[in-house]
């Protein structure tokens, strides 16, 4: 076997197919389970993968390129659509990069309001992975039982904003809209339904023979390795690191609620699994918290301008987005444009320990690495 | 007997326009096996097309879904209409395919599944093709066949996914065969022969379903089954988020619906070997009261009895389809190899010891080809099989099993990952 480390690239990948027994399998950009348009250069000795190498850019649409050229207000659609499964993060994300730079107090209401919608978009954003990483293993009935219950939080949020996936949902200072009525009861009904739902998905999963064989001890990565890459959200828990931002650098209202971190022990897929099927638990109990401790109140900061210019400066602002940490670093010159704004999307970071998780597992494990780093391409390539 | 299975019932023969032109023999031995060669492929092939539109209903209702609602009167027709879907599409064959055995891969996968069906017995008397001495023998030469066009037919497309969706399904129809074989020959202890009409007699006679002897022969039987038809959880050749397609990833058209039908025709198979061999085929206890054995209502009664058996273990194979996830390549050869194999051999092993006592005490005795068997001797092979086989197997294989580790891949060497620590 040649020394993979010193193979960086996907040319010298396929430069190499001819001088060894291995297989070159291009995996993607057309492959039902790479999440979009990812495509995998694997190197295969037999079907035990030797090496691999992301190539991505499929999806490139150079959202941060626009962004120079559209006033503030006109950016925020474009986050909705990096990551379109998380699209109520990613818009609140931008939201606060801004209210931060403006120095805007937001309204206690909209602040709760946003609390409640991001943790629901958290709650679809994991039943999308729940899905599709269980479709990934094969298992096709918990995809359609996941998608049973995000299709009622996205109904929440057609009611609430008119759209369903990319739903722009935020504004600077506050919010355009006040909950609708019955926006409550419909939460709370969701809510009071979910835990026995998300027990039918762990009867299917959790002490599943075959599941347990197809995720322990595959792609296990340590916490200190976690911490060199960068990986944050999910997976950096799964590897024993207790680190959320909701928690270590608290926005919105997230102090006043209360709610645990779980993080795993071995940092295998099985460990990220349980991590986020306790998340979904507490961002349930997030909402409900939420939702009583809701005040009336105005949803819009009376002081948001009109034309916002943020002052000359640069700013950086992060939340816990459903995938980890997605921060956007801002540079303003006091236009009413920014001069440069860039985002830091969580999958792009995770999306790097997928060579050292997956080197030395079979085909089959590569999917399911895939999967369990939990990427959107849309977000990756913005 | 064979005569007498062969020959075609009664009212056939007397037929007027046919007892008029065609004499006795050419009556019995072409014309009859024509029509029920005729009837035969008519009959599986609608079913194996309901079967997929049964497959999409009943995976709907386990996913709280409607399923194919739109084609004619609850989308009864939808077969119908994936079949002219299939015809009337673009035949494509890959550029640099291997053409002549691109064509004739799906072929010889499809002959192979339906050439089986002709000495299965699916009813009493009349209800079967042929009853060859070496039915089951020839069964389990010919379905091997079939893995032929899923190698012939990967190897063809030159793509990679089907390549490697080929091989992963040449070792798997390989590695299942043989305790799929194994796991047979504890029933033919009981029913002494391998013409599969004379083992539904065979247990009609002894009035008891082999499945009570040979629990744990049934068991590994229908998971090397469901393993080498490639089925979930075990479709790996044609595990979709991994390899696409696998071997059929090129294929579109007719020449896909070859193999779609040849996987469905050989579940039905697999099937209907299990409910022949273990679960007395068309004999229910208590049916030869009812109706007069060998009238033609008796047969179809049998057939129906059949039928049903077949379409219950038709059901579970879609049941598990659709409710686990699919097992690993090596997993799969580790079932195979260190838990298939050598129950299977536990199983012949303790299932020959048994009889043999059961024999020193007198409790069954053989008849040329039959058993009887005593009372005393039924709760004795019973018991022994459920408390003695069965646990005694797993308990050691269990035993076994556990000092061997799983076949851990990964092997721990630290990956160059520790350059920030290095620079800091």
């Amino acid at each position: 076997m040649a020394d993979i480390t010193d193979i960086t690239d996907i040319t010298d990948i396929i430069e190499q197919e001819n001088e060894s027994n291995e297989m070159i399998l291009s995996m993607g950009p057309q492959h039902p389970s790479t999440h979009g348009v990812l495509r995998v250069v694997l190197k295969l000795d037999g079907e035990i993968v030797t090496d691999l190498d992301c190539d991505i850019g499929y999806l490139h649409r150079g959202v941060e390129k626009i962004c120079e050229h559209r006033n503030y207000q006109m950016i925020a659609p474009y986050f909705d659509r990096t990551d379109y499964i998380a699209a109520v993060s990613n818009g609140l994300c931008y939201v606060e990069t801004i209210e931060k730079a403006l120095n805007l107090e937001i309204p206690l209401r909209a602040q709760y309001l946003r609390v409640i919608l991001v943790e629901l978009n958290r709650l679809s954003s994991h039943l999308l992975w729940l899905a599709t990483h269980a479709l990934d293993i094969g298992a096709v009935t918990v995809f359609l039982w996941a998608f049973r219950e995000r299709e009622e939080i996205l109904k929440i949020f057609e009611n609430f904003f008119g759209a369903r996936l990319t739903c722009h949902a935020f504004r600077i200072g506050g919010m355009t809209y006040d909950a609708y009525d019955g926006f409550q009861a419909q939460v709370k009904s969701f809510c009071d339904r979910f835990p026995k739902c998300l027990e039918d998905y762990e009867t299917l999963l959790n002490t599943n023979r075959i599941w347990l064989s197809r995720t322990v001890g595959i792609g296990i990565i340590s916490s200190d390795d976690a911490i060199n890459i960068g990986l944050t959200g999910p997976p950096l828990r799964g590897s024993g690191v207790e680190w959320d931002i909701r928690k270590a650098h608290p926005y919105e209202c997230y102090s006043d609620l209360e709610f645990d971190i779980p993080y795993g022990e071995n940092g295998d897929t099985y460990d990220r699994y349980l991590v986020r099927m306790e998340e979904m638990r507490q961002s349930r109990r997030i909402i409900l918290q939420a939702l009583e401790k809701l005040p009336d109140g105005e949803v819009m900061a009376p002081k948001a301008p009109k034309t916002v210019k943020p002052p000359i400066g640069e700013y950086y602002h992060s939340i816990e987005s459903p995938k980890g940490e997605l921060g956007i670093y801002l540079v303003s010159d006091g236009s009413a444009q920014p001069a440069r704004l860039r985002i830091r999307p969580p999958s792009f970071v995770n999306l790097q320990a997928l060579r050292q998780m997956a080197i030395g597992h079979l085909v089959a494990d590569v999917v399911a690495i895939i999967g369990t780093l939990d990427i959107v391409l849309g977000e990756i390539d913005r | 007997m064979y005569i007498y299975l062969l020959s075609a019932p009664i009212w056939f023969s007397k037929l007027p326009i046919l007892k008029d032109y065609l004499d006795p023999m050419v009556l019995d031995y072409l014309v009859w096996p024509l029509v029920q060669i005729g009837l035969l492929l008519f009959v599986v092939l609608t079913l194996i097309a309901y079967l997929t539109l049964a497959e999409r209903k009943i995976s709907a209702w386990i996913q709280v879904r409607i399923g194919p609602n739109r084609v004619g009167p609850q989308g009864l027709l939808q077969p119908l209409a994936d079949g002219i879907k299939l015809l009337i599409k673009e035949d494509l064959i890959p550029l640099k395919a291997d053409k002549g055995i691109f064509i004739v891969a799906p072929i010889i996968a499809m002959v192979a599944a339906l050439v089986s069906l002709a000495v299965i017995p699916w009813g009493a008397a009349w209800a079967t093709i042929s009853n060859i001495d070496v039915g089951l023998l020839f069964i389990l030469a010919v379905s091997s066949f079939g893995v032929l066009g899923i190698i012939l037919g990967g190897w063809a497309s030159n793509s990679k996914y089907a390549l490697l969706g080929a091989l992963r399904s040449a070792a798997q129809m390989v590695s299942y065969e043989v305790p799929m074989g194994l796991a047979l020959i504890g029933a033919l202890m009981f029913t002494k022969t391998l013409a599969l009409q004379d083992m539904v007699i065979n247990q009609e006679n002894l009035h008891i379903w082999n499945v009570l002897f040979q629990p744990l022969g049934f068991l590994i039987y229908l998971i090397s089954g469901i393993a080498e038809t490639n089925r979930a959880p075990f479709d790996l050749p044609e595990a979709e988020s991994e390899l696409v397609a696998g071997y059929h990833t090129e294929y579109s058209g007719f020449r896909f619906s070859l193999f779609f039908i040849a996987e469905y025709a050989s579940m039905l198979i697999i099937s209907a070997i299990a409910v022949t061999v273990f679960l007395g085929g068309w004999y229910l206890p208590g049916l030869s009261y009812i109706l007069i054995p060998g009238s033609t209502l008796f047969v179809l009664a049998s057939i129906g009895v059949f039928a049903f058996k077949t379409l219950v273990l038709l059901y579970v194979f879609f049941w598990l389809r659709w409710s686990l996830p699919r097992y690993r390549y090596d997993q799969l050869m580790e079932l195979a190899w260190k838990w298939m194999i050598p129950a299977s051999l536990a199983n012949i092993l303790l299932t020959a010891t048994i009889l043999v006592i059961a024999k020193e005490f007198g409790l069954i005795e053989s008849q040329g080809n039959f058993l009887s068997i005593s009372t005393a001797g039924y709760i004795f092979l019973i018991g022994t099989a459920f408390i003695i086989t069965v646990p005694l197997t797993w308990i050691i294989l269990g035993q076994i099993n556990a000092r061997s580790r799983d076949f851990n891949l990964r092997e721990v060497e630290p990956l160059p990952m520790n350059r920030a620590k290095k620079n800091s």
